[in-house]
């Protein structure tokens, strides 16, 4: 497969472009460019937590706003958009179509997107990305607040778009020759989180208005002094957020199903068990999403009711882990960047997975719950999982995109790094979490273990920190000045792609 | 693709669902019993407020930020918040429960020794968050 080259042209060609590879373009720049702006902003929190005491955060108030606009930034502005960068890539051309079903929608999907970082970024609102009720209503400073609320509606309309328009992509436009069983993994991957967001997002986008009007004062839907019930709020909030966890890992996994095959220089082991498993996945995220609630006062039987769905998520994540392993077993494997990038990703998606079986099991789940434990939990997934597919998968775009290779040494120490300090940072979370540190604290009393695992964790954040500074170097040395690629096979991985539309057109 | 038999993978599946069902179970029968309170439990109040604790027992003793409590002897708590959301939380005994305005929960405890153990939020409640902290303190009347 090759993507589209084209030729330097002016910037607002490809600004004003409707094309998908441009679409994917602007999304590709603008998510890398949210990536190193919260990344910063985690080094902040990290700094901040090397020592108890206020250290290069004057603030508890700085404090709150840095994590709240990290974790919005990352989910939202890098997570999101980078998914639909490849998505608009390659899903036309996995499903040999010239273009996104409705390029325009899909153009205006992607400028929703600076405004709506611009509200998040110039706002700084302080009330974690979760905004909680009645916190959120009654005692957030606008108009931080406010802008914030605005934002999300607007990215949450964009990820609607854009979820449409990928749907209608793979359903309608895909070639009359192809069925849907042999459209590519990756494709699949945005079939199912699309549908996801079509069924998840909406509920959110309802709450984010109550949560508006109640903090005008006109309504109290989470307001308890107005009769309303801040619980109601945690409901549509995760009925959202949780599905939407599948929404960010399914096409990271996607990504990996392309990466393993190709390095392993074998076909998938399973096709059908990836399509059965991501449509499983998309099912059941939905069963699941009051687990982050067990501590609200919910009742014997409710907490029973959503441990069983969220534990009947883990054999489908279970089943992409024996598929990828099966994948490469016995295959003749090049670890080039991509493949590392892609393997490291799915050691962690392990661990995270592990970890999340924990926190599920009802009473552990009261040792962890808000305790830095959560954090390292679910950073594993953010950072280890799908930011490793999503970078790995970056490397493995890079020649077809920009038609010049990167520096594989650079791309390498850059994985080392980043795998090294990951772990440093979120296993020693988890520890962190079980001695009992709550998340979301400004500074923290000076007990041994606390201070001598922040420390580890801050050192580990700090080589994250230098391997992306490598990583940024490299892209944008490379995408200039780098070697000329062979876009015909740029990884010298040799032999044939193995789409399953291809076996029955070895012309096309 | 192919039609090669993909029994390795189920095999695999079926132990991945038979290790779920047991770490259900087990957490279901643990949770069923941490959940019975007892029926001689003393009843403390326990209030949530932009940033402190407050801690009423039933003889109407009122104490801020320092709960004195009795080895031994069996306490339920009544958890109720002022402002926004809280999460009582003795790590050291996994007592943790959210203070929700409008609700009142409860979850409770037993003492085991003497000692001091600290008292924390563990939910996001603005500014001072990071310092709503509380201290526990476990005597023995024998002593």
């Amino acid at each position: 497969m090759v993507l589209e080259l084209q030729k330097p042209r002016p910037i607002w060609q490809i600004m004003f472009s409707t094309h998908h590879t441009d679409v994917g373009l602007l999304y590709l720049i603008s998510s890398l460019a949210f990536l190193f702006l919260g990344g910063s902003l985690a080094l902040a929190i990290r700094a901040e937590l090397f020592l108890p005491g206020a250290q290069i955060i004057g603030d508890a108030m700085t404090f709150n706003r840095i994590f709240t606009v990290h974790g919005t930034t990352l989910i939202f502005l890098f997570i999101i958009p980078f998914a639909s960068a490849v998505g608009n890539y390659y899903v036309p051309i996995m499903v040999r179509y010239k273009d996104m079903a409705y390029p325009k929608l899909n153009a205006i999907a992607f400028w929703m997107i600076p405004p709506a970082g611009a509200l998040i970024w110039l706002g700084f609102a302080d009330f974690t990305w979760y905004a909680t009720p009645p916190y959120s209503i009654i005692s957030a400073p606008g108009p931080a607040a406010d802008m914030w609320i605005f934002g999300l509606k607007i990215l949450g309309i964009s990820s609607v778009l854009g979820a449409i328009n990928f749907v209608v992509t793979i359903l309608k436009c895909k070639h009359p020759d192809m069925s849907i069983g042999q459209v590519p993994l990756l494709a699949w991957s945005f079939l199912s989180s699309s549908l996801i967001i079509l069924v998840a997002i909406p509920t959110f986008a309802a709450a984010l208005l109550m949560l508006l009007t109640d903090r005008l004062g006109v309504s109290g839907f989470f307001n308890p002094a107005m009769g309303g019930d801040p619980i109601a709020y945690a409901h549509l909030f995760w009925f959202t957020f949780h599905p939407e966890v599948y929404v960010l890992v399914i096409p990271a996994i996607g990504m990996m199903y392309e990466i393993i095959p190709r390095f392993s220089r074998k076909p998938i082991y399973s096709y059908n068990s990836g399509v059965f498993a991501f449509v499983l996945l998309s099912i059941v995220g939905f069963s699941s999403w009051a687990h982050h609630m067990y501590a609200t006062g919910m009742s014997f039987t409710e907490k029973t009711v959503f441990m069983v769905g969220t534990l009947a998520a883990v054999p489908a994540s279970a089943m992409h882990v024996f598929n990828f392993v099966a994948t490469m077993w016995n295959g003749r494997i090049k670890f080039s960047t991509p493949m590392m990038w892609a393997v490291g990703g799915i050691a962690l998606f392990f661990s995270a997975g592990a970890g999340g079986v924990a926190n599920a099991a009802m009473p552990l789940d009261f040792t962890t719950h808000d305790t830095y434990w959560v954090v390292g939990h679910f950073h594993l997934f953010v950072m280890g999982t799908i930011a490793f597919g999503s970078i790995g998968f970056l490397y493995y775009m890079f020649p077809y995109v920009t038609g010049r290779m990167y520096n594989e040494t650079m791309g390498k120490v850059h994985f080392i790094m980043s795998f090294v300090g990951t772990v440093l940072v979120f296993f020693t979370q988890h520890v962190l979490g079980l001695y009992g540190m709550p998340r979301r604290i400004f500074d923290y009393p000076p007990i041994p273990e606390w201070i001598a695992m922040n420390q580890i964790a801050t050192v580990g954040a700090m080589i994250i920190g230098i391997s992306m500074a490598i990583f940024l170097a490299n892209m944008i040395y490379s995408s200039g000045k780098g070697k000329l690629a062979n876009t015909e096979d740029p990884f010298g991985v040799g032999g044939k792609y193995y789409y399953p539309f291809e076996a029955k057109n070895p012309s096309h | 693709m192919g039609g090669h038999s993909n029994w390795p993978e189920w095999i695999y599946i079926g132990i991945v669902v038979a290790l779920m069902c047991w770490v259900g179970a087990e957490a279901w029968e643990a949770e069923r019993l941490v959940e019975h309170v007892p029926a001689d439990a003393k009843t403390i109040i326990v209030t949530g407020q932009q940033w402190f604790w407050t801690f009423e027992h039933e003889d109407g003793t009122k104490e801020i930020g320092e709960l004195h409590v009795e080895v031994g002897k069996a306490y339920k708590f009544e958890i109720h918040s002022k402002d926004v959301n809280h999460a009582f939380n003795i790590h050291d005994y996994v007592v943790l429960m959210d203070a929700i305005p409008g609700r009142v929960n409860t979850v409770w405890f037993a003492p085991t020794d003497a000692g001091t153990h600290d008292i924390q939020c563990r939910e996001y409640c603005g500014l001072i968050h990071y310092n709503m902290r509380g201290t526990l303190i476990v005597e023995d009347p024998t002593a």
